[in-house]
């Protein structure tokens, strides 16, 4: 078939042309334009989770809190952890890989630009179909890990909106991890062996193959879940004796662990690129750091139980996922030992992204240290469901994931706008935060060994915990006040930001080589890498002694000829003979499908879950037959 | 500026080392009964013997890493953008240094971890052994003392408050009506799930008299937050005389009132042991010695007839409650219902239910 005659079918067959306003937003297929969205609307999810946080927070500032009823309370601890865990930390992380890690493997986009498109759609409509819930007062309300037989059995459609909704995430996820994987095996550009990648690009590639292998697990136990609430099997729930709910905690945490690392690793990949730059030596160790991140991988995948020592699966049980929880710790410790080494010795600058940066190895090691004495099973059968583990998962997912993911906003915000953020107001911000953060969740500890429970709606005076929890709240709007100070210096930014130019940090990877914004196609021509850091060596070469040396700027500009030489053999594409992939509708209308089936299912109007399968399959249908480009 | 930041560093760092200061101090805040770091039965301590160790070296790693990125951040600071430090790619004996010496260390804490965790778990033996059966439903505890019975066979039933004798092991078999609960008694053990179609077990002992407190640790719906519980730790003498008080029957009120309203309603869930008309019910705790208990309400509410009728105004108002049947469909049945008593049948229920010491 002729595109000639595919193009004369149908209109809808054509491809999109708009290349700017909103129709070429909603119909891109740039990755660089997709990582912006997955950015903002991550920050747009966080702001709402921060929300929910603060009016938790207000609820427990005083013993027998009044602010909320339980049923709010419990809907919005529940909402919060759903949003900060797959609606504000998955899709930030997403956000880098996106825009960044192609850029930093030399490739001109991912491999499936659509399909890439079409993961944050469904990453956007499943973030909405799981807050409608809360318009129609049925927001998920069983804990975001969702122990059956309670989130089976709960009233209401809050738990089908958490099963579905995680489905539809699910998806998003999937698609993205496997078009990831492609990228980072197939698109490299010439040169760029496996280690020279970057370690940002190579915790992405350990991301992923988490991300594949976990999610489907999830999937599954959430379709169960789907069943037993609204077909009535008995996966999970045990009226009639035949299943066992402590299999759903089995499935949850085989997926719920590898997520943690899910989590962490993408905020570690960033570290490591930003520690170097603003010491101006290179990572420490870096086979070391590269295959830590993939031990912690693997072993990811053996300590799931650890989440559920007091559920009694007996002494062997205990101590085997006790000892592969302490020896996580190892290449754990390895990596902060490595990034601190990477700073001695160096000539370190204090940037906003430095900061954050060191942040992350500050609290990340105490969110550790906390995890090792959760290894201590029976002193974990103290600590478990308290405030203790809030606490620890709050400094690693907090102090680590979230002030890491930060820095790689600070560091590569100048990339993506052109226009540099302002670095006394991003100190502050980072000052705030940090003091903030500690305030929040430093007293959890206390609490904690106290002996508060966590996802307590209120708690009585007489126990210790009244000043701790005010402090927490005061913390707790600290933060929100350092997020204004982002978002005012993001705004000034925009206004009057100074002009960032390609390389602003005198940094050390392929995505400073080019222009800031990057152009639609990321290279004029695709770069021959020839060493790690490959941009820092055009620029600085060591003398004997191991100390650097500027490269006279006449030579550095013999690097992209050089790399064209090379190139020009290959694919000859010179400037203007570059192809990037159309804009499509497709992505963006299958996505819209599946909220439709997901509020189909729930509220069994079987008449819209229909019409939601027939917009997804028609949606894709039609994306399989798209004509390769606009004619 | 760079000066600057150190000094801002450095006063961070000494927020964080204040804050860790005030968990030290927190160990020894004077009104705390849930504190796990002052227990007072043996699985509790050996519980926290692990910790405790562990927790100084925990905190000799903190002291390393954060003191060692002050010191790092302040010596390496950039003085000029024309330093050149020396370009390190890596070490080959630091790192292996750093991978085993950390190993080593967790190798070391896992021995007595592993011990305790066989040790813990260990059923104890012997003649002096209390048994109980435990049954967690949303938002109470029904404790099923299977060693005493009363002159007909029946076995002691009490809710919420476990009574044990000082100096003998209590071994707790449990399961759940309805959703998973954990049982937690901080000063004298560790969690344990409870989980229905599952029996678990929990070993508790106290060697010296006391009142215990604790709670519900596995989420379960709208009261968590209300399902608490107290182990009262009397000598054996004490518990001798507490458990030939059980095992004696109610006497029936004299009310024809109140008779009316245990027959009609209350029977229905709750059981009055010797009453005429009472059908054995237990999805409600068993009010036979109800007034001998301290709290009641999943041990929410102080045990006085003001809190009594208080309760029998509204029960869901004070402990909100949309309970869940097995069936897994909404069913307002199983959390006590707001039954719209008149003051005056209050009064005499509150009258009555004081009698039941």
């Amino acid at each position: 078939m002729t595109s000639a005659a595919v193009t004369a079918r149908a209109g809808l067959f054509r491809r999109p042309t708009a290349k700017t306003g909103v129709w070429s937003w909603l119909t891109t297929v740039d990755h660089k334009r997709i990582g912006i969205m997955y950015g903002a609307t991550a920050i747009a999810f966080f702001v709402i989770g921060g929300v929910e946080a603060l009016f938790i927070r207000l609820q427990l500032a005083r013993p027998n809190g009044t602010v909320l009823s339980a049923h709010q309370y419990n809907e919005l601890f529940t909402m919060h952890g759903l949003t900060m865990i797959f609606l504000v930390v998955m899709p930030l992380g997403a956000a880098f890989f996106n825009y960044m890690m192609p850029i930093m493997i030399g490739a001109r986009d991912v491999a499936f630009p659509r399909l890439n498109a079409f993961s944050y759609w469904v990453f956007l409509f499943g973030g909405i179909f799981l807050y409608s819930s809360f318009f129609m007062n049925q927001a998920p309300d069983g804990g975001w890990f969702g122990y059956a037989p309670l989130s089976v059995r709960l009233p209401g459609h809050g738990m089908t909106f958490y099963s579905l909704g995680l489905i539809i995430l699910g998806i998003s996820s999937t698609v993205a991890a496997v078009n990831f994987l492609t990228t980072i095996i197939n698109m490299r550009a010439p040169g760029m062996s496996l280690m020279r990648m970057p370690v940002f690009v190579w915790m992405t590639f350990v991301v992923q193959f988490l991300l594949v292998f976990a999610l489907p697990v999830l999937t599954v136990a959430l379709f169960q879940m789907f069943f037993d609430r609204s077909l009535g099997t008995n996966f999970f729930s045990s009226a009639n004796g035949t299943s066992d709910p402590v299999l759903w905690q089995h499935l949850f945490w085989l997926f719920g662990h590898p997520e943690v690392y899910v989590l962490i690793l993408p905020a570690m990949g960033i570290v490591s690129e930003i520690l170097p730059v603003f010491s101006r030596k290179p990572l420490f160790g870096y086979p070391v750091v590269v295959f830590s991140g993939i031990a912690i991988g693997f072993m990811g995948w053996g300590v799931w139980a650890h989440h559920m020592f007091a559920v009694g699966l007996g002494p062997v049980a205990n101590t085997a996922f006790a000892l592969s929880t302490m020896f996580i710790a190892v290449p754990t410790g390895v990596k902060i030992f490595n990034w601190m080494a990477t700073m001695w010795g160096g000539s370190l600058r204090f940037t906003t992204p430095m900061l954050f940066a060191i942040g992350f190895i500050a609290m990340f090691t105490i969110g550790g240290l906390s995890g090792v004495t959760h290894a201590l099973v029976p002193s974990d059968y103290q600590q478990t469901d308290t405030y203790y583990i809030v606490a620890h998962f709050h400094y690693v997912l907090f102090g680590g994931a979230i002030f890491g993911l930060f820095a790689g906003l600070y560091y590569w915000w100048p990339k993506i706008t052109g226009k540099l953020l302002n670095e006394r107001t991003g100190k502050l911000h980072f000052w705030l935060m940090i003091v903030g953060f500690n305030l929040t969740f430093a007293p959890f500890h206390i609490l904690g060994l106290q002996g508060m429970v966590r996802r307590t709606y209120r708690y009585p005076s007489g126990y210790g915990f009244d000043f701790w929890n005010m402090i927490s709240t005061i913390g707790a709007f600290t933060i929100a006040a350092s997020m204004l100070v982002f978002f005012y210096n993001v705004y000034k930014s925009r206004k009057e930001g100074q002009i960032a130019g390609n390389d602003p940090w005198d940094a050390r990877t392929l995505e400073w080589t080019i222009t800031s914004p990057p152009p639609e196609h990321n290279f004029d021509e695709i770069p021959v890498v020839h060493a790690l850091d490959d941009f820092w060596h055009r620029k600085y070469v060591e003398d004997k002694e191991g100390r650097i040396v500027p490269v006279p700027s006449g030579a550095q500009e013999a690097a992209p000829g050089h790399a064209a030489e090379a190139h020009g053999a290959g694919h000859g594409d010179g400037h203007r003979g570059i192809h990037m992939p159309s804009p499509s509708y497709m992505p963006l209308i299958a996505a819209i499908g599946m909220p439709l089936v997901g509020w189909g299912l729930a509220f069994r109007q079987w008449w819209l879950a229909i019409a939601g399968a027939i917009i997804v399959f028609g949606g894709l249908y039609a994306w399989a037959f798209e004509p390769a480009a606009e004619e | 500026m760079a000066h600057l930041n150190a000094r801002r560093k450095r006063r961070a760092v000494l927020w964080i080392g204040l804050i860790l200061l005030a968990l030290a101090a927190a160990a020894c805040a004077s009104k705390a009964p849930q504190d796990t770091l002052k227990p007072v039965g043996p699985v509790a301590r050996q519980e926290n013997n692990l910790f405790t160790p562990v927790f100084w070296i925990a905190a000799g790693v903190f002291v390393l890493v954060e003191g060692g990125i002050l010191y790092i951040v302040t010596r390496f600071r950039r003085r000029s953008d024309a330093d050149q430090p020396v370009q390190i790619h890596g070490n080959k004996r630091l790192e292996i240094l750093w991978t085993i010496l950390p190993a080593a260390l967790l190798a070391g804490i896992a021995i007595p971890v592993v011990l305790t965790i066989f040790d813990v778990a260990q059923k104890p033996v012997g003649s002096d052994v209390v048994h109980i059966n435990l049954t967690a439903h949303q938002w109470w505890w029904q404790y099923e003392y299977t060693d005493f019975k009363d002159p007909k066979g029946q076995t002691i039933q009490t809710a919420n408050e476990l009574v044990i004798p000082t100096g003998r092991w209590v071994y707790l078999t449990m399961t759940s009506a309805d959703v998973i609960h954990s049982y937690w008694v901080p000063k004298l053990s560790g969690k344990q799930d409870v989980i229905p179609g599952r029996i678990t077990h929990l070993k508790l002992r106290s060697d010296v008299p006391g009142v215990f407190n604790g709670q519900c640790a596995e989420f379960c719906a709208l009261s968590h937050a209300n399902m608490r519980l107290k182990v009262i730790a009397q000598s054996p003498a004490d518990f001798d005389a507490w458990v030939q008080n059980e095992i004696r029957p109610a006497a029936p009120p004299t009310d024809q009132i109140v008779m009316q309203r245990l027959q009609q309603t209350c029977f229905a869930c709750h059981n009055v042991g010797g009453v005429p008309g009472n059908g054995g019910a237990r999805v409600g705790p068993d009010l036979t010695h109800f007034a001998s208990r301290t709290s009641f309400a999943g041990s929410m509410l102080e045990m006085t007839p003001a809190n009594i009728a208080l309760w029998l105004k509204d029960p869901p108002g004070i402990k909100p409650g949309v309970p869940i049947d097995l069936t897994g469909k909404e069913k307002y049945g199983t959390m006590m219902p707001n039954y719209h008593l008149s003051n005056d049948e209050i009064q005499a229920l509150v009258a009555y239910l004081s009698s039941l010491k």
